[in-house]
């Protein structure tokens, strides 16, 4: 069973929602060896309809209390370019394709989606363009992500508050 | 009526210039005072925010207590992470300190921390991080409260480089 999960987190992402559940999308996903397609939808107005068939399986909800166990079960996650859904999907080791919502203008959470790409941490791509990248990516080129150090930002607090051990 | 004019003017003038030095005697770096525990303000941002901060009192010992949160009225999703991460995180065990990552609700809030300290009432250390999100470029909060906090963390190089007195610690979320 391999999974491809898509979450547009608190917000609502239309036009990622629709192109990937469109006919023509699902054929790509399915034509990759993926048969499970699980969309996290946020306040979105398109609602797919969910369907089981014997070699696919579409599943939609708008939140959860936490994405980890679909995060988890994920082989790959498109995701909108959100800090803590890029962070989440990278921290677990997911291939991560981030399509940006040309709809939202001064995006600044394009800056990291922007830097993690540089990095090779990750894909980036419109809705226009996500089926081509879908078909020719290589998801082995992607870099691992090492975790954040939150240790180091108590150490420092701690020092310059005067905290004692 | 001249005379009452440079009165006030000269009024004001000393006004703002205490204004001036006390900000500056409250801003200015001091060795850390040995303590064992201190109080924790922290102010939630939303979506996003909310679970940076999270992230980074994770790893905050238990002597950061009493901890307080101010949350958006409308922001439930916070108040649900907020909560739950409180009853996970078991108290076993007073200065104070505020810490804030943006947005914008989190100005006011240091100055009034900032009026404290400048009123000779009581010193909060004000500590800002910037959000990860921020790679190139401050957010208008922290272009703000770069000028008014008492350590301003950044999580790029690229931001260190440009802003040579934030705290560079590598990527702490």
């Amino acid at each position: 069973m391999k999974c491809v999960f898509v979450t547009v987190g608190t917000t609502s992402f239309d036009d990622l929602i629709a192109c990937v559940s469109a006919h023509d999308n699902l054929q790509i996903i399915q034509s990759l060896g993926y048969n499970r397609l699980v969309l996290q939808i946020g306040r979105g107005k398109v609602v797919p309809e969910p369907f089981s068939t014997e070699s696919f399986t579409l599943d939609v909800y708008r939140y959860k209390d936490s994405l980890k166990e679909d995060l988890q079960k994920a082989d790959l996650v498109i995701s909108h370019a959100g800090a803590g859904s890029c962070l989440e999907t990278l921290e677990k080791r997911k291939p991560l394709v981030v399509v940006i919502n040309e709809r939202l203008m001064n995006n600044h959470q394009l800056e990291l989606a922007k830097q993690l790409h540089k990095d090779g941490h990750l894909f980036y791509c419109t809705c226009s363009m996500l089926p081509g990248l879908l078909q020719s990516m290589d998801l082995s080129t992607l870099k691992c992500f090492p975790p954040g150090q939150p240790e180091k930002f108590s150490a420092f607090l701690d020092k310059v508050v005067g905290l004692q051990k | 009526m001249v005379g009452a004019l440079i009165l006030a003017a000269a009024a004001g003038a000393v006004a703002l210039l205490l204004l001036a030095v006390r900000l500056w005697v409250v801003l200015s770096p001091r060795a850390p005072v040995p303590r064992r525990s201190l109080s924790l303000l922290v102010v939630a941002g939303s979506g996003g925010h909310t679970t940076e901060i999270l992230r980074l009192l994770e790893n905050l010992s238990n002597a950061y207590s009493p901890r307080h949160y101010i949350v958006a009225d409308t922001d439930e999703m916070s108040t649900h992470k907020i909560n739950s991460f409180e009853q996970i995180r078991a108290d076993r065990n007073p200065s104070a300190t505020v810490l804030c990552n943006g947005p914008g609700t989190c100005v006011p809030i240091c100055i009034s921390a900032l009026l404290l300290g400048i009123l000779g009432i009581k010193k909060v250390i004000i500590v800002y991080v910037e959000s990860i999100c921020r790679v190139e470029h401050l957010s208008l909060s922290g272009k703000i409260l770069f000028h008014l906090s008492d350590y301003f963390i950044v999580q790029w190089p690229t931001l260190k480089e440009k802003y040579p007195k934030s705290v560079y610690l590598g990527r702490i979320v």
